[in-house]
């Protein structure tokens, strides 16, 4: 591994280790570029993660404290909890569940394509998925994608079986096992699924894709990543030219740095990534950091988000093997007779017993909540996720009067559900429930959101610097050499499960970074 | 990080102090158990006891389940003066809400008394460590069939992942064979 020095001000810095920056990483130092990976969390490996569900959340998760408003029902179940995502080495690919999914063509240009819904802060993305397409290639063959590439799909559990008879019996007719970045068999050095039943804890098999174990050991072999791991970015300097400068950070002792930097990237995901750039203001960018349009921490999107849960006279055993087992796509589309626009997926999701009582109601107690946690072996899962409205209110915006242990603002997490997003819910919530009552459920039950495992939107591309923070490569609008690398950049939200997308765009903005450098541009 | 101010707040979080003091209980199970609390008398362990009880009632689970529930109540109140404070007043609140004392009533009367203080921070702090004390508990997940870790089994591949018969086998195109 390397090791560069701090005045080295030829590094490009990657603030963020997940699924876009440790993508970048990888890409970068593949194409010969220095790069210091800076990390709040600590280092894990296959082997220290653990089967158990609050166990791996203390391990993994981010558990500093933030705050929240709005009417969404987060903000009522886990005030200090919007977002379930991760403080550790290779980020919430630690956590994820594999779903990876491409966006659609007419979803990139939401604006054009759902008319005016008032209140929502809708635009089309600067690009489309012709854009994309290869670069989505990419990603799937290196994320090891099952149904693509000719690897063959996931073997189905019973939490499956139980979904597909029903989605079928009702109608639905595309329903399988997933396009899942968890390997059918071994590849790229790692094994096939065991079927663990444990992929938001970490994959002790290795199985699923993580930054962590692919992205970043083949970059550390490149002798070209200095990763930095509890290393949190504070701070992104810059001179009164538009130009990043470096990045101030507390390494694991609390010790202040300051790494220099050719080109700073910003991959914190969509918490984070805004406030970083709020707590960056200083005379010069007085609003924050890239944010001439003020719409950074603006846009903040998380998904339409419900599950339905169902009991069954007989036993399903719904924790056995992959989470995401499977998927029913014929919701996806757009279709405005539904009475909302834009799509959902509904996917296969499970829970231990621990969790299962955490989330399947928050808050509920008594003779019947413990009468359907008695049930946990008969039940079965899934989860909705669908395209949320982005809206202006709903923003990341720092704390006025709460300070984090540097000192430094909490991010405010405000949310109110758009009158679109609560109609997609309610008829995702009865689809759902028709699928299992289907197969004879004795009692379905609709769960609401989790905290955010999806976040999104607050750094948005556009094509216009008023209208967002980044371009279509990333690159931030008013410091040439300051870029978005993670799902803030996402314009819209669209109906598929992020990750795949903020890869491909990874890969994409890693071409577009040495392509500019070659030339001298940057 | 100011941990305990967190843990305080989020429900959630309150999981890390229930995780953290769980391995704390070798419970005895003999009719003195109350004895062994520190912060509690016999009479508010008892109380305690009830309510949690009637939280997440559990007819299959036995009440030793539950005491251990309290010791980890006992923990955070030890730990916690502002916690010790807020329960020996919850209690109390419950004792007043009738003619009988909390303990004594009905299980209808407990459930309606509990109705009553739901909203309250100690309700809801009693009920977020019950929630972390009780469901993740290895002894109480065996009393429901929940195996916990997968992994020192080698997962379920050839444990059962599929094994549902009670409706047929999706298709190989949907679900492919194990490879
Ligand atoms: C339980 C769960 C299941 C999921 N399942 C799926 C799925 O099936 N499919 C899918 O597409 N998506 C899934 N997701 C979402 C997916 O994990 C995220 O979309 C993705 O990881 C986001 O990538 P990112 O690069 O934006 O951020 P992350 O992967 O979260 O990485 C951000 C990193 O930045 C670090 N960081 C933050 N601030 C700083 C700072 N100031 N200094 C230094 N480092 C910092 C964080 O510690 C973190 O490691 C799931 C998420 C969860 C929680
Ligand atoms: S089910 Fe498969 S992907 Fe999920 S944790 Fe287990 S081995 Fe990994």
């Amino acid at each position: 591994m390397a090791r560069f020095d701090s005045g080295d001000d030829s590094v490009v810095v990657i603030i963020g280790s997940g699924a876009g920056g440790g993508t970048l990483a990888n890409e970068l130092t593949q194409k010969g570029l220095k790069v210091v990976l800076l990390e709040a969390g600590q280092r894990q490996s296959s082997a220290t993660f653990h089967n158990d569900e609050w166990f791996a959340f203390n391990q993994l998760a981010w558990l500093d404290k933030r705050t929240t408003s709005g009417s969404w029902r987060v903000a009522k179940d886990f005030p200090n909890l919007p977002a379930w995502i991760c403080k550790t080495v290779g980020g919430t690919t630690v956590h994820w569940a594999g779903a990876s999914l491409r966006l659609q063509e007419h979803e990139f240009k939401a604006k054009t394509n759902y008319s005016n819904i008032t209140g929502a802060n809708l635009l089309d993305w600067p690009i489309g998925l012709a854009d994309l397409a290869p670069y989505y290639a990419k990603a799937e063959d290196k994320m090891g994608v099952t149904r693509t590439n000719d690897i063959p799909g996931l073997p189905g559990n019973n939490n499956f079986k139980v979904m597909y008879n029903g989605a079928t019996r009702v109608g639905y007719k595309t329903v399988h096992t997933g396009r899942m970045a968890i390997n059918s068999r071994p590849r790229d050095d790692r094994s096939s699924c065991w079927q663990l039943g444990f992929c938001f804890q970490g994959c002790k098999s290795g199985a699923k894709w993580s930054t962590l174990y692919t992205e970043i050991p083949k970059a550390e072999a490149t002798g070209k990543l200095d990763l930095r791991p509890q290393s949190q970015a504070l701070q992104i300097l810059a001179d009164k030219n538009g130009k990043a400068t470096g990045v101030l950070y507390a390494d694991a002792n609390g010790q202040h740095n300051v790494q220099k930097a050719r080109i700073v990237c910003v991959a914190c995901n969509s918490i984070e990534s805004p406030r970083l750039l709020l707590n960056s203001a200083t005379s010069t960018y007085s609003s924050g950091l890239a944010n001439s349009s003020g719409q950074v921490g603006k846009n903040y999107m998380r998904h339409t988000t419900g599950s339905v849960f169902a009991i069954f006279k007989k036993p399903v055993h719904m924790y056995r093997g992959t989470v995401m087992a499977g998927i029913i796509q014929d919701e996806s589309g757009l279709d405005t007779s539904r009475g909302f626009a834009g799509g959902f997926e509904m996917e296969t999701i499970s829970l231990g017993l621990p969790f299962t009582a955490a989330f399947l109601n928050p808050g509920a107690w008594g003779r019947d909540y413990a009468g359907m946690l008695d049930q946990h072996n008969n039940m079965a899962g899934m989860w909705i996720v669908g395209e949320d409205m982005p809206q202006e209110s709903n923003a990341v915006t720092l704390n006025p009067t709460e300070k984090d242990q540097f000192g430094l603002p909490i991010p405010n997490v405000h949310y109110d559900d758009h009158p679109n997003d609560l109609a997609m819910r309610a008829y995702g919530y009865k689809r759902g429930a028709a699928v299992y009552d289907a197969v004879g459920a004795i009692r379905t039950i609709e769960t609401p959101p989790y905290p955010s495992t999806h976040n999104l939107g607050t750094c948005r591309m556009s094509e216009s610097p008023r209208d967002g923070v980044c371009n279509k490569w990333g690159q931030t609008h008013d410091l040439k050499n300051l870029f978005i690398s993670d799902g803030s950049q996402f314009t819209t939200s669209a109906g598929e499960n992020p990750t795949l997308t903020i890869v491909t765009l990874a890969i994409r903005q890693a071409d577009y970074i040495a392509g500019e450098c070659a030339k001298k541009n940057l | 990080m100011k941990r305990r101010e967190f843990l305080q707040k989020g429900a959630i979080a309150v999981a890390g102090v229930a995780i953290a003091t769980s391995g704390a209980a070798a419970v005895s199970f003999a009719a003195s158990w109350t004895a062994e609390l520190k912060a509690f008398s016999e009479h508010e362990g008892e109380t305690l006891l009830k309510m949690v009880r009637e939280i997440f009632p559990h007819d299959r689970l036995a009440d030793s389940y539950y005491i251990k529930v309290v010791h980890d109540l006992d923990q955070e109140a030890q730990a916690t003066p502002a916690s010790a404070q807020m329960m020996h007043d919850g209690i109390a609140q419950l004792d007043a809400g009738g003619a009988k004392k909390f303990a004594a009533r009905s299980s209808a009367e407990q459930v309606a008394g509990l109705k009553r203080i739901e909203t309250t921070p100690f309700f809801q702090k009693v009920r977020g460590i019950e929630l972390v004390s009780l469901y993740n508990n290895p002894a109480v997940w065996k009393r429901f069939g929940y195996p916990g870790a997968s992994y020192p089994f080698g997962g379920y591949l050839h444990h059962g992942f599929n094994d549902l018969k009670w409706l047929p086998d999706p298709p190989a195109s949907a679900s492919p064979k194990a490879s």
